[in-house]
């Protein structure tokens, strides 16, 4: 499944990096800290969080993420935004809360 | 080939990017993803203790054709007990680092898991130095 799949099946607005919407995912990873991300999300990942600042993109494209999905209608900052469109890593939004947007996803890749 | 980097302490905007032209050194070269997603890792972690802790740093990256060295070096406060440190969920960072969701207690194990060799040594008050071996083969 692509990114821009999963944004038109779950209702996801994309804010950032549309030149990341082909990416494959292969798998989800729910969490606010950062190091938690570092050390266990993988390639081809989709982050969940509601962390907005720049360092997010920093380890989402150290960790070849596919996209961010930043839930509760969470903004990003700037130069977050700015980050996406330079790494082309999609920055997607959600009104929901983390809990509900991870079962959905869960639902959606391991169906 | 050796790169360095200069790290200034406090500055989370340029946190990684260290880490990203090593990631991006080892990936022209040709070294395998396994090895680079775990120098990453290291690296990172290290790279933001620097920002989050200390008030300057030098990072040394030394890339041969049988391993990546890594040597930060920092002058800051030290870590009193590194033992403690080392703690999986212990941590001294600002609320305001915590904040944006670093200071978890988790960079030195992260670091530890994904080094081949791994040494750290700290004088309070003066500063600390991590090394880190990960290997190629």
């Amino acid at each position: 499944m692509t990114v821009k799949e999963m944004a038109q099946t779950l209702g996801l607005k994309v804010l950032a990096g549309e030149g990341g919407l082909e990416k494959k995912i292969i798998g989800g990873y729910t969490s606010d800290l950062l190091s938690d991300v570092m050390g266990y999300a993988d390639a081809g990942y989709v982050w969940i969080t509601l962390q907005t600042h720049k360092n997010v993109m920093a380890i989402a494209s150290l960790k070849e993420l596919a996209a961010v999905v930043l839930v509760k209608g969470f903004e990003p900052d700037a130069d977050t935004v700015e980050l996406a469109e330079q790494e082309d890593i999609p920055i997607l939004s959600t009104t929901e809360q983390a809990f509900e947007l991870s079962g959905r996803l869960y639902r959606l890749l391991h169906p | 080939m050796d790169l360095t980097f200069q790290i200034q302490g406090g500055d989370f905007t340029s946190a990684g990017t260290a880490s990203s032209e090593v990631r991006r050194t080892l990936k022209e070269l040709g070294v395998d993803a396994s090895v680079i997603k775990r120098v990453v890792v290291a690296l990172y972690e290290a790279e933001v203790n620097i920002v989050a802790h200390a008030y300057k740093g030098e990072i040394m990256a030394q890339i041969s054709p049988e391993q990546v060295f890594l040597r930060l070096t920092d002058q800051g406060p030290g870590i009193p007990d590194i033992e403690k440190a080392m703690t999986p969920g212990y941590s001294t960072a600002s609320q305001e680092v915590r904040e944006m969701g670093f200071g978890a207690g988790m960079g030195l194990p992260n670091i530890c898991r994904n080094a081949d060799v791994f040494n750290i040594h700290s004088v309070p008050d003066k500063g600390t130095t991590v090394e880190i071996t990960i290997q190629i083969n």
